[in-house]
């Protein structure tokens, strides 16, 4: 017998689209609800679908690595929003569902008639997310919904890199997987609000406000002291050494950060307690830190004449906090994330098998289970026979009808 | 303080104990804005974290980080020494009555303590404990030594940003701990759900090597797929098959931008790209050629030639070297561009779009004789909106509170207590 989840009975109507809100429901899809990820052929998530990188390298609406990345263990309906017939369909939708969740264009719910208002007339227990860059409302409400953007909006993207260059900031939409977890957890919080006292919710997040809290302490550095804070490549101000350190082979790093005296000698130790590092230069703290420049270049010395992983078994064996700088290749082999089954392979009908990054936290008594994002408009039937509860015939009429939408116009 | 208002909160029936330092300090700042009773428990002096700048006023003193203050205000504080015998006594008696407990100890301390997952929840089947550690709580490298810094390296996310010519690079600010101690209070409230169908309660195991896979995007598909690995590219992104590069990050008068520049399908890019040159074209920047380009035949990320790309992000940078970030800022919104300028902290502070939605929270800090500003709500909830409860505790602040008039413990033995180092 499989064993219980989490979020099981817990059923989402999902609107969101490209990376960070559908990373939202994916938490909650992982955990056993229900998360039906409503498109349509005419208007799929195509920022997403269509994205590299693809099976193979050939690309197809349903052979998306960018997609799988965001959308596993989802349902997938399609469904026309702009005919009436559409409209009545996805009311039933909402008589389904405990949660909605969107991410489109601030004001286009309205436009569609199921904003927050209309919504909670019909059904006053929705937990509703609406999910933008910047918010529902203000100035910018209607600014540009990409990660890269919010990232740089939010004051992230300043502090990665050098300084005496441009910003290098995290590979990808970064602040896309900063807001999920806080909007999740927003909804879960609703969810128990509403058990409790029946009502439902509103849920406004605007990813730029919410990502801001892993910059907070820069931002209130300037309010209070009025002080700037410019990226400062690879050091912070209470560790030293503190770097990534070139190692053998073809772009090998370990990373290392010694916070104290003890790590500090630790690393001497592994290091065969070389002569440079018993003067008077390096002995204290205030010391290494005045002479960082000089200490970099004296531990590259050793780091490149080593393996990164011989440098790093070495340093953990002396009590040292230090990492292979580990390439994507590297996680599929790394012993801790096959010890923890992190990366799971999901039989997919278009790609096979595609992998799957699961929660990266394991619940100890209901365990998270996965299935294979969804390729566009795969569970209909399901759906809308089983989950609805639609007759063949009137299943039958909105397929003729093209209100449940089965082609595309795709440019290959 | 908000007493009567409490049960209307979102979490407000509930109560956490965090014991973390600074790997999780953020979930508990996450469970206090959704209205919990979040009761940080530190060690006798203070927790080391408070060690973390900046300061206020550049005053190194445990009671005034900045970094103690962003990720622990509307806590409750009390002192606590969980390695003495009466410390793990009187932990045991407020497990009782909780509903989380939130730590970041090696591996297995909590259980030398007796005061593991399975001994709490003995006393307490419906608690949910959330265990933040570099690695999570089993496997070979389950107590390696980490920091912020090697866990963004375990993880992968420093391997694929920087410069091509330099080291991999961190963010300056380090994340790796957040994005794990977000991930804990999410991992909480999911276990609540459970707990509010089943009644019982479980141990939430979050790793934060795992925490820095969530933000690496596609980059591990590229490698399942194509058996690509993303290497640092500085700002920009890089098409696998055909190894071409496209900038994201550019250069304005006064500091830098993110900015689309691709070509290919019609949408909001492509409408993007059109009004560029309509700008640049009315002050005279945009160049016969650049005019005549047809982005979606001639500029498809799957034909394009890297030369092509380079002179058409020449002219692009020649004409953004003449406007500054507010220039830009202001420029967004009526012609309809997918850009950004990078914002800095002083940008931040001035934004309209964070201004007009009142998104700075002032909190009062009496200890300070002033009001402290913080980042406001991360949502905006109708029926139970986050608000901050209180300033972040100062070493001990809440003790009478829980010591006394919860527990019961009298004036007398609270002073042997004091002496004995285990408050």
């Amino acid at each position: 017998m499989a064993a219980k989840r989490a979020l099981e009975g817990l059923k989402v109507i999902d609107l969101t689209w490209v990376a960070a809100g559908p990373t939202i429901t994916t938490y909650l899809a992982d955990q056993g609800a229900t998360v039906i990820r409503l498109e349509s052929h005419t208007r799929f998530d195509v920022y997403s679908r269509l994205a590299s990188p693809f099976k193979d390298g050939t690309p197809g609406m349903d052979r998306s690595g960018f997609f799988t990345a965001h959308n596993a263990s989802k349902y997938s309906a399609t469904l026309d929003l702009a005919k009436p017939k559409g409209k009545e369909v996805f009311w039933k939708f909402i008589m389904w569902a405990d949660v909605l969740t969107e991410s489109m264009t601030p004001g286009t719910m309205k436009k569609l008639g199921f904003d927050y208002e209309s919504v909670s007339k019909v059904k006053p227990d929705i937990v509703y997310l609406s999910f933008s860059v910047y918010g529902q409302y203000g100035p910018w409400a209607s600014g540009p919904g990409f990660g890269q953007l919010a990232s740089s909006m939010a004051g992230l993207f300043h502090l990665g890199g050098w300084p005496d260059r441009a910003p290098a900031p995290p590979y990808g939409a970064y602040a896309d997987y900063v807001a999920p977890p806080f909007t999740a957890a927003a909804i879960l919080a609703a969810l128990d609000y509403r058990r409790r006292t029946g009502k439902g919710q509103y849920i406004g997040v605007a990813l730029a406000e919410s990502s801001l809290h892993f910059a907070a302490p820069v931002v209130m550095d300037y309010m209070i002291n009025g002080r700037v804070m410019n990226r400062n490549g690879n050091r912070i101000s209470r560790a030293v050494p503190h770097g990534a350190f070139p190692c053998q082979g073809d772009d090998r790093w370990c990373a290392i950060g010694i916070f104290n005296d003890d790590e500090w000698q630790g690393l001497c130790q592994a290091m065969g307690d070389p002569a440079w590092a018993k003067g008077p230069k390096f002995a204290d703290f205030l010391g290494r830190k005045k002479n960082e420049d000089e200490l970099e270049t004296l531990i590259t010395e050793w780091t490149s004449n080593h393996q990164a992983e011989e440098v790093a078994s070495r340093l953990q064996a002396a009590g040292v906090p230090c990492s292979v700088v580990e390439t994507t290749q590297d996680l599929f082999e790394d012993s801790q994330l096959k010890h923890r089954e992190h990366i799971r392979w999901l039989d997919h009908p278009v790609m096979g098998k595609h992998i799957h990054r699961r929660p990266a936290f394991k619940l100890s008594k209901t365990p998270d289970q996965s299935t294979a994002a969804p390729t566009l408009g795969q569970h209909n039937e399901y759906v809308y026979k089983e989950l609805l509860g639609l007759s063949d015939e009137e299943i039958a009429d909105l397929l003729a009808e093209r209100v449940i939408t089965t082609e595309a116009d795709l440019p290959w | 303080m908000p007493q009567p208002k409490k049960s209307e909160a979102l979490l407000g029936p509930y109560r956490a104990l965090d014991l973390s330092d600074d790997k999780g300090l953020l979930c508990g700042r996450i469970l206090a804005d959704l209205g919990a009773d979040v009761i940080k428990i530190e060690r006798p002096g203070g927790d080391p974290a408070r060690r973390i700048g900046p300061f206020y006023h550049d005053i190194p003193e445990p009671e005034k980080s900045l970094y103690w203050f962003a990720y622990n205000v509307g806590k409750r504080g009390i002192t606590l020494n969980i390695e003495t015998a009466d410390g793990q006594d009187i932990f045991q008696r407020l497990v009782k009555t909780a509903d989380f407990v939130i730590e970041s100890f090696t591996p297995g301390h909590m259980d030398e303590l007796g005061l593991g997952y399975k001994a709490l929840s003995a006393l307490n089947p419906r608690l949910i404990m959330a265990s933040i550690t570099p690695f999570g709580q089993t496997g070979p490298k389950a107590k390696d030594k980490a920091c912020d810094f090697t866990s963004w390296a375990s993880g992968g996310a420093l391997y694929c940003a920087g410069d091509p010519d330099r080291p991999p690079v961190q963010l300056s600010f380090p994340q790796a701990y957040l994005h794990a101690a977000a991930r804990a209070a999410l991992g909480s409230l999911i276990a609540l759900y459970h707990r509010g169908q089943d009644g019982e309660g479980q141990q939430v195991d979050v790793s934060i090597q795992e925490s820095v896979m969530a933000v690496l995007m596609d980059a591990p598909e590229m490698w399942d797929l194509n058996r690509f690995v993303f290497r640092r590219k500085g700002y920009g992104l890089v098409h696998p098959s055909r190894g071409i590069r496209q900038r994201f990050g550019v250069p304005c008068k006064d500091g830098y931008a993110s900015i689309y520049m691709m070509g290919g399908a019609p949408g909001v890019i492509l409408e993007h790209m059109k009004a560029m040159i309509r700008w640049m074209d009315e002050e005279g920047m945009a160049p016969d050629w650049l005019k005549d380009l047809d982005w979606i035949s001639d500029y498809d990320s799957a034909k394009v030639s890297q030369e092509t790309i380079d002179r058409v992000e020449e002219a692009f940078i020649n004409f953004l070297m003449t406007k500054t970030k507010a220039d830009l800022s202001d420029a967004v919104i009526p012609k309809r561009l997918v850009m950004a300028p990078i914002l800095d902290a002083k940008d931040l502070a001035i934004h309209p779009q964070l201004a007009e939605r009142d998104y700075w929270a002032k909190v009062e800090h009496p200890e300070l004789g002033e009001a402290i500003t913080y980042c406001g709500p991360f949502a905006k909830l109708n029926q139970a909106p986050i608000e901050i409860q209180r300033p972040p505790p100062l070493i001990g602040e809440h003790n009478m509170e829980v010591y006394e008039q919860e527990l019961g413990f009298s004036r007398s033995q609270l002073s042997a207590l004091k002496s004995a180092g285990v408050i």
